[in-house]
């Protein structure tokens, strides 16, 4: 809601000397957001004066018609002699008065006016239009004033209201009798404390009803109806100055005089309006639900299929209007109107909130009826609108008026005159908050302090006793409310699951890893780029119904994409060498899911039952730790060649995560999209209930590589961490021996295809406890070893925690250790 | 020892006389002076010190002396062999020296080489700074709260008192869940993390005091001040005579340990379905504190020259939540903020542009290491 400041204080008086600043700060505190304080007009100075127009001379000759014109301007030349100007406009004629900036004069923009030859004349001047003075748009041509409205040679800042602070304030959706002049003065009144004048009040509707246009009307759907009818309207009579510069500083543009005043009023009182042309009106007005198959064009040039949700204005042929929205185009005032009908309606909030949204269309009107229009102003409204058509447009106002519908009351809230002070932690008195209340337009009735508010018309938002706690806290100031730190109790800190999700981000980060926040949005081309199958549960996603991008609907099943597109940002930004993590949820939809959450009510908790069906509906959303490394791991330097990232750093990056979560991680060769068949490793969490299959890792498949252009051999792993945090246990302490230690190196020979991983856990189980450590420290392939066969060399770090192993026991140890390797690998150990 | 040498003169010893054995020391202290290395001290030693240099064999002979002489010459000899070896002692002390500095002066090195041969990594400022604002809340004995980041419009509306029809719902810009079938499904990317107040208050024993940091979603463009994709903490306090004033207190804390002490905050009044009363919470601007405010020449980029910079919103918890959530507001009144990470991160480390925040380019995560 744009306000000017000189409409504000005609509704009150502010203190002398408050700035427009000063008064936006107030009005802020108070919850009426002022975005910003525009001084329209700062940009021009003078001289700007009134001048007459004596004589016109068309020239010819040029690509467009241009006229020179010898205006007087009085003595504001300092010559007296008429002015000679160049004017490119055609709608004055000889004897106007029109605006002239004499040379000398800034026009907004810097636009300096001097005397300069144009069109080979001598131009001393300018006859100025709305647009360029800003008072509103208009590119009609130049400004005709009314006669009469001053005498050549005037000073322009005297006639016309060329400069205007004007404040812009976001309007919370609460507050909708901010969206007027006259909500707007009534909150600055009370945080002055200065007399309000109710522009509303000085409306006469002292006539009683009857005898105007017929209506017949649903009351459900709009509690109050209002037609005036005003006759013998002239179409061609203009809008004043004055109201078209309002309009303009209100962001309106001004159209035509009836349109104008129905916006005008708009503005003043906060009730919109719409204006009908009587002869195209036929039989009664219908106030009534849409039908399925209605249409109407709108007067935006819109034919909109209407909704039995759809509030409809209807007379004998069909819908003439989208009430409380938009008007038809059919039955607006035009050109040749003489007979207006205005209507002034109450509708029912909620279903124009749903009509603006299904229609797409929000106007002023709708704006407004979403956030509560006074109840009880539609005659004001619809008088003052007529009265301004009869006072600027001849009109005359027949008496008789329709006034349908049985209104709506507000109903009372008991309030205990404690209860703001309670809620704000400031001790108001009684007084203080009776005063408040009744500054907000509230009556009030104390029985002590159990005051029964009823609220005014225009605040359908006071419902509640916190609603009104609202009202005294926020006129009193925000600013008064102490603050003091609360003192909770003992609290228990990060959970375990909490602090071990810390430790895994920080894990990957000092392992080398850069933390990336990846937006979830996938499309299919995604995963296809992952070569997922089409039946894979991956390729079932959570859809979004309004994607930002129709490229990306779906929601991410794995880490992975966003994570492979940002390695390739940074590869394509010059940094070669990347090792990306980010831990995240991933969306997946519950099999069997409703196909809907429940709505429960609201009026009080829902049930256990209700809960779980509510969280049944939600897809499951498993947190996930995802890495994808390229390029070098290690970088090269003075000291050598560095090393390239590999699958084991994709494995690698997953034993972080388990070491973090004190969960121990068993490695299995896989076959699983999008890693490479042969380069891909499963990875199982050892729970108490056996190994968990939590996530893969290794070297990307070439095809992927390849759909998502990223470098040759990227690798990656993800791992989910929700079992993870189940089976993290708190740390067990080891037993620390500080008897000597043994050493045993076996080197065992075993068949190619016998993972590593095997024969190790092999040797674990047989050497038993006396194991302290076992090591892999050569892989060996050669003739030696024969044709599909590998070494493999071990060092076993045995220990005792109460003797010195003997070198019998040590030996013994090894050999348990290479006997099971031999049963259950094969291996031999080599001589 | 060797035995007495009877072939000799007992009276009259030539190397045991004074003047041979001055010699002797003589000799042997400039062979040790002149010695240059560790080796030629060693062959010094040898000729000088050994069992076969002439003070050793001097030595050998006191014992040929009479009773009465051997005192005399004994101290003679004994004193030049106690100066011989101090000598050696000494010039051997000073060549290791010498050879150790020239041995570490040729192992110098150029330190100024580099020396990052470890993978560097770093965690996401949003991440870090997200924890300490937690961090903030939990040393004051808060617990930190969770929620589904697709969540059900009923926590995310409903039960935080958006009307169904009521433009509030429609200002947040809300990501819509499909069903399956095409229909609606009731779920939404939750567009604040205020749904976790109603999850926590269902979930928890009061009184409550949590926080929950979160990821929240609306469908704005991506620019240099809006994403998507963006993070807020909430806070919530339900508990019995709780105030504003307390509300007040807790930001206060905030601002201080975030931003440094002194900074005056600001509550405006506003609107929030699920508070009443409602306000925005700005903090005076660390920068300028006020002072670029009116004062062109002294521009403030952080505050835009508004003195005040927006942190977030709160107020007090509307009653109509606290019955959504089961609790007696007879007894209960309570107070929620929710603050915005992405802007904190922004002014307290001088992030300029959204675009940073959500590209994942490595030169930007790693500036800010692992804490923050």
């Amino acid at each position: 809601m744009r306000v000017p400041l000189s409409w504000l204080r005609e509704y009150t008086d502010l203190p002398e000397g408050t700035s427009a600043r000063s008064l936006a700060a107030r009005l802020i505190e108070a919850g009426l957001e002022v975005e910003t304080v525009e001084s329209v007009g700062a940009g021009i100075t003078g001289p700007l004066v009134a001048g007459r127009v004596l004589e016109i001379e068309e020239l010819t000759g040029f690509k467009k018609p241009i006229r020179f014109c010898r205006v007087d301007v009085g003595a504001a030349n300092g010559t007296g002699e008429p002015q000679g100007i160049v004017c490119g406009a055609r709608n004055f004629a000889e004897g106007d008065l029109v605006v002239v900036a004499l040379p000398g004069a800034e026009l907004p923009g810097g636009f300096a006016i001097g005397a300069r030859t144009t069109y080979g004349r001598m131009s001393e001047g300018m006859i100025c239009s709305a647009s360029e003075l800003e008072l509103w748009e208009d590119h009609a041509g130049i400004i005709v004033l009314d006669p009469g409205t001053a005498e050549p040679g005037a000073d322009a800042f005297g006639f016309l209201p060329l400069r205007e602070d004007v404040l812009d304030i976001a309007v919370t959706p609460d507050r909708g009798y901010a969206l007027s002049v006259r909500g707007v003065a009534r909150d600055a009144a009370a945080l002055y404390g200065t007399a309000f004048r109710d522009p509303a009040e000085a409306v006469d509707v002292t006539a009683a009803a009857g005898g105007g246009h017929p209506v017949e009307l649903d009351p459900e759907l709009c509690p109050r109806f209002v037609l005036r009818t005003a006759r013998g309207f002239d179409p061609a009579a203009p809008t004043p100055v004055w109201m078209k510069r309002r309009l303009a500083l209100c962001g309106v543009r001004p159209v035509s005089l009836a349109v104008d005043i129905t916006n005008y009023v708009m503005m003043e009182l906060g009730q919109p309006l719409h204006a009908w042309d009587g002869e195209r009106l036929q039989g009664a007005l219908r106030v009534r639900a849409g039908r399925k198959g209605e249409s109407l064009e709108t007067i935006d040039h819109v034919k909109r299929n209407l909704d039995p949700d759809d509030i409809v204005i209807a007379d004998d042929r069909g819908p003439v209007g989208i009430g409380g929205v938009m008007g038809g185009a059919d039955t607006e005032v035009g050109e040749d109107t003489r007979h207006v009908v205005i209507e002034a309606g109450h509708f029912d909030e909620a279903r124009i909130a749903r009509t603006s949204r299904r229609h797409q269309l929000s106007s002023e009107a709708s704006r407004r009826f979403e956030r509560g229009v006074d109840a009880a102003l539609q005659l004001r409204a619809a008088t003052r609108a007529a009265g301004l058509l009869a006072e600027l447009g001849g009109a005359h106002v027949e008496p008789g008026y329709t006034e349908a519908g049985p209104g709506t009351e507000p109903g009372p809230v008991a309030l205990d005159a404690a209860h703001p002070g309670r809620v704000a932690g400031v001790d108001y008195p009684r007084a203080a908050v009776v005063h408040r209340l009744e500054q907000v337009g509230c009556a009030v009735r104390a029985d002590g302090d159990a005051l029964t508010v009823t609220p005014p018309s225009w605040r359908p938002d006071l419902t509640d006793p916190n609603d009104l706690a609202e009202e005294v806290v926020r006129l009193e100031g925000y600013a008064n409310i102490p603050s003091v730190t609360p003192r909770a109790p003992a609290g228990r800190g990060l959970t375990p699951s909490q602090r071990t999700r810390r430790a895994v981000g920080r894990a990957l980060a000092a392992s080398g890893h850069d933390e990336v926040l990846c937006y979830p949005f996938v499309g299919e081309r995604d995963l296809e780029g992952l070569q997922i199958e089409a039946g894979d549960p991956r390729r079932t996603c959570v859809r979004l119904a309004n994607p930002l991008n129709e490229d990306e609907p779906l929601l991410r099943t794995t880490l992975l994409p966003g994570l492979l597109k940002t390695l390739v940002r940074n590869v394509g930004r010059g940094m070669p060498d990347v090792a990306l993590y980010e831990t995240g949820p991933v969306y997946l939809p519950r099999e069997g899911a409703p196909e809907r959450a429940p709505l429960p009510g609201v009026d009080r908790a829902p049930t256990a039952e209700e809960r779980e069906a509510l969280d049944a509906a939600l897809p499951d959303q498993p947190l996930r730790a995802a890495t994808v490394l390229a390029g070098r791991r290690e970088p090269a330097g003075w000291w050598g060649q560095g090393r390239e990232a590999s699958w084991a750093d994709a494995v690698e990056s997953a034993r972080e995560v388990a070491r973090a979560a004190r969960v121990e991680l068993v490695v299995r060769a896989a076959r699983y999209a999008p890693w490479h068949p042969g380069r891909c490793a499963a990875l199982y969490a050892v729970t108490g209930g056996g190994e968990v299959l939590v996530g893969y890792a290794g070297e990307l498949h070439p095809r992927v590589v390849k759909a998502y252009g990223l470098p040759p051999r990227t690798v990656a792993m993800e791992i989910g961490l929700d079992p993870l945090l189940e089976a993290s246990a708190p740390p067990a302490a080891p037993r620390v021996s500080s008897y000597p230690v043994a050493i045993q190196d076996v080197a065992l020979v075993v068949g190619q295809d016998v993972p590593a991983g095997q024969v190790e856990s092999a040797l674990r189980s047989g050497a038993g406890e006396l194991l302290e450590d076992v090591r892999l420290f050569d892989v060996f392939t050669g003739e030696q070893v024969g044709e599909g066969r590998k070494s493999l060399a071990y060092t076993l770090r045995l220990r005792a925690g109460d003797r010195t192993l003997t070198a019998e026991e040590a030996a013994a140890v090894r050999d348990a250790a290479v006997a099971a390797a031999a049963e259950r690998t094969g291996a031999v150990l080599r001589g | 020892m060797s035995a007495p040498n009877n072939s000799y003169d007992p009276v009259e010893v030539t190397p045991l006389h004074p003047d041979e054995v001055a010699q002797m020391l003589d000799a042997a202290l400039a062979a040790i002076a002149a010695a240059d290395s560790l080796e030629a001290l060693k062959e010094a030693k040898a000729a000088h010190a050994g069992d076969r240099s002439p003070l050793a064999l001097a030595n050998r002979e006191i014992g040929a002396l009479p009773p009465a002489a051997r005192a005399e010459a004994g101290k003679r000899v004994g004193g030049a062999r106690k100066r011989v070896g101090q000598a050696l002692k000494d010039r051997q002390a000073e060549l290791e020296e010498e050879r150790d500095r020239r041995a570490l002066t040729e192992e110098a090195v150029d330190v100024t080489l580099p020396t990052g041969r470890a993978p560097r990594g770093a965690r996401h400022p949003i991440t870090t700074v997200a924890e300490r604002m937690t961090d903030i809340f939990v040393a004051m004995g808060f617990e930190v709260a969770e929620g589904p980041e697709v969540e059900a419009e009923w926590y995310n509306f409903d039960a935080l008192n958006f009307l169904p029809d009521h433009p509030a719902r429609t200002m947040q810009d809300t990501f819509f869940v499909q069903a399956p079938s095409g229909g609606e499904s009731g779920q939404v990317l939750r567009t604040h993390t205020s749904p976790v107040q109603v999850r926590a208050l269902l979930a928890r024993e009061l009184p409550v005091y949590v926080v929950a940091p979160g990821t929240t979603f609306r469908t704005d463009e991506l620019d240099a001040t809006h994403t998507p994709v963006f993070h807020q903490l909430e806070g919530l306090v339900v508990d019995e005579g709780i105030t504003m004033a307390h509300l007040r207190g807790a930001i206060d804390a905030f601002v201080e340990s975030m931003f440094g002490g002194g900074l005056k905050t600001r509550f405006r009044a506003s609107y929030f379905p699920f508070t009443e009363p409602s306000a925005e919470v700005d903090m005076e601007c660390f920068v300028c504190r006020g002072a670029s405010v009116g004062d062109p020449d002294r521009p403030c980029r952080t505050c835009s020259s508004e003195g005040w910079i927006e942190i977030g919103g709160c107020g007090v918890v509307n009653p109509r939540v606290l019955t959504a959530a089961g609790v007696d507001t007879d007894r209960y009144s309570g107070w929620a903020f929710g603050l915005g990470i992405e802007r904190t991160l922004m002014f307290a480390h001088g992030v300029e542009d959204m675009h940073d925040m959500v590209e994942g380019d490595i030169r930007f995560t790693s500036a800010f290491g692992m804490e923050i």
